[in-house]
């Protein structure tokens, strides 16, 4: 019967094949990592997000009045609310915390260079989607922290050329901060995780065009491939299973641990908190913008911050291929930056003082300038890497790549002049 | 309609490029309403005027008061900050101490940081802007940065010797 039953879809619709193209046959490579676990793990935190957070809008109510309330409401009298609010907001950075992970992977690695460009900037669209979103979110408990938070980001479209006053008072409704800007955050917040929806479906089409990178950084032959299920679906669900455990610390332990204590003060547009700070993944960019004495080149500089990553697949010049894993001078720039991201969420961290300004300001130099020196350091790496020796593997693979451009090269010559 | 106009490029040409125009100009008139509703809404405009009794200040004394839902400032200020502020232009946006008050005890400005929109506290001489460390004198103006300017006079009036009116110019 249930093969009768599969057989009469799969007549109407491609049920069977699509789970082995895209799942049972889906060709992956073998040696992956669990750095590769986290993509797996983003798509679950999505899920999570959108399933309590359609739960707790059953509860909240988006009205200055009693938003605050509301949240009281949620946590003492709705049944298991605390533990809807808590996972919601322990997921929120454990959201951001994958995401992270999942860049670092790829930028380790090298996954986002061809020809992974375009599943490289639709996920950095997803960035900016899910920082919208969070954002949005963090406005609706209506503490200090949330009023504040939301002003100083809005006060940013001050920097838009000639009208930024009025996309201010435009983005809320209001002079201020008010009811207004607190019902479009609540409206927004719950459409912008269908559109993150809709951009993940995209990243996957994206995926499964150019498979998986791995942590070789080289494309396998076909023989190095396995299907996606069972083998990783196995070893996602396994991590999947580290990724709770530290997540349930967080949400029964320590759910506190990451809601600065000014937003259990009910937002007051009358007096801002002595130190404002947004979350914390949002700091290294909170410390750029702080960095830069003009404010408008402080906004350009924070949204620029953002987006430098979509640039990558531009900036490396190298044709060594792979990651880190081949490249020595690669490798030690992937620990600076890192390093330097640690600093700069530091620095936006504590009280702007003349040090820390220094600081942040020799951080903020650094971050930008380790993405635009990028081009020249890679191509010398490249340069001094030939000199030193490559294995015949990479040689005969870097052969190739030049051979196929060529071919490529070629076909477009001729299509533009016609044969000769 | 005969044949010769059916098979007319440029006429089909010109007729699919109208359209694309007119279809255009109603998808973005129709954008209008949509866009207008988020501005601000009629009763929030409603909130125009603040009346302000300065009885009970004292002197070198700041009173927060509400206006269009923004905090603003009124400082009853002591010879002595008068002679300071009298005594400088300002540094990064200049402006003289007289254009910025109507009376020199009084200084009325809007507590919003012209940089990111915090609310500055009073700490020393002038405000000091506790989210990106900017700094204002006694009469509000901008000697540290990042704010790019001075805090801003809303328009007010003195309808009596210790009543001011804000919002009414």
């Amino acid at each position: 019967m249930p093969g009768r039953i599969i057989k009469w879809i799969d007549q109407r619709f491609p049920l069977t094949s699509f789970i082995k193209h895209e799942l049972t046959g889906y060709p992956t490579p073998r040696n992956l990592s669990y750095w590769w676990n986290f993509g797996f793990l983003a798509g679950f935190v999505l899920v999570l997000q959108v399933a309590t957070g359609i739960f707790l809008a059953m509860h909240y109510k988006a009205d200055v009045a009693v938003s605050f309330d509301s949240i009281q409401h949620i946590m003492r009298d709705v049944n298991y609310g605390w533990l809807l609010r808590y996972m919601h907001a322990v997921g929120a950075s454990a959201f951001f915390f994958v995401i992270f992970v999942h860049m670092a992977r790829t930028l380790y690695y090298g996954s986002f260079r061809a020809p992974r460009e375009l599943l490289w900037w639709t996920g950095q669209a997803l960035l900016l989607l899910l920082m919208a979103t969070a954002f949005m979110g963090y406005l609706l408990p209506w503490g200090q922290m949330s009023f504040w938070g939301a002003t100083v980001i809005t006060n940013l479209f001050r920097a838009t050329p000639f009208i930024g006053d009025q996309v201010v008072v435009w983005l809320r409704g209001d002079y201020m901060v008010g009811d207004a800007t607190l019902t479009r955050f609540f409206a927004l917040h719950y459409l912008f995780p269908f559109l993150i929806i809709g951009a993940v479906v995209i990243h996957l089409v994206a995926l499964h065009t150019v498979k998986s990178s791995n942590p070789s950084g080289i494309d396998l032959a076909h023989k190095d491939n396995i299907p996606f299920h069972p083998y990783f679906t196995a070893k996602d669900f396994y991590g999947l299973g580290w990724f709770l455990i530290a997540y349930s610390v967080f949400v029964f332990f320590m759910p506190d641990s990451l809601i600065e204590p000014a937003n259990n003060i009910p937002a007051n547009p009358m007096q801002t908190p002595n130190h404002i700070v947004p979350e914390w993944y949002f700091l290294p960019f909170y410390a750029i913008l702080r960095s830069v004495p003009s404010m408008v080149g402080g906004v350009v500089a924070m949204g620029l911050g953002v987006m430098m990553f979509a640039f990558m697949p531009l900036l490396d010049r190298s044709h060594i291929p792979g990651g880190a894993h081949n490249r020595p001078i690669y490798k030690i720039q992937i620990y600076l930056f890192l390093l330097d991201m640690l600093v700069l969420g530091f620095v936006g961290y504590v009280p702007p003082t003349g040090e820390t300004l220094l600081i942040g300001q020799i951080a903020t130099l650094c971050y930008f300038g380790s993405f635009f020196t990028h081009p020249f350091i890679s191509r010398w790496e490249e340069q001094w890497l030939i000199r030193r020796g490559l294995s015949a593997e990479l040689l005969a693979l870097m052969e190739q790549h030049a051979q196929e451009e060529e071919q490529r090269r070629k076909q477009r010559h001729q299509h533009k002049w016609g044969r000769a | 309609m005969g044949n010769e106009t059916l098979s007319d490029g440029d006429r089909r040409d010109f007729l699919l490029m109208l359209t694309t125009v007119v279809g255009g100009a109603g998808v973005a008139a129709t954008c209008v309403p949509f866009v207008a509703s988020m501005n601000p809404s009629s009763d929030v405009l409603a909130k125009a005027e603040t009346e302000v009794d300065l009885t009970g200040i004292e002197p070198g004394a700041v009173r927060t008061v509400a206006w269009q839902g923004k905090p603003v400032f009124i400082l009853r200020r002591t010879p002595e900050q008068i002679k300071e502020s009298e005594s400088s232009n300002g540094i990064l946006d200049a402006q003289p101490d007289s254009q910025r008050v109507q009376k020199p005890e009084w200084l009325v400005v809007i507590g919003v940081c012209t940089h990111m929109g915090c609310v500055p506290n009073k700490e020393g001489p002038g405000w000091v802007c506790h989210c990106h460390g900017s700094q204002y004198d006694d009469s509000g103006r901008v000697v540290r940065g990042p704010a790019p300017k001075n805090l801003e006079v809303p328009p007010y009036t003195f309808e009596a010797e210790n009543k001011i009116v804000i919002g009414r110019a």
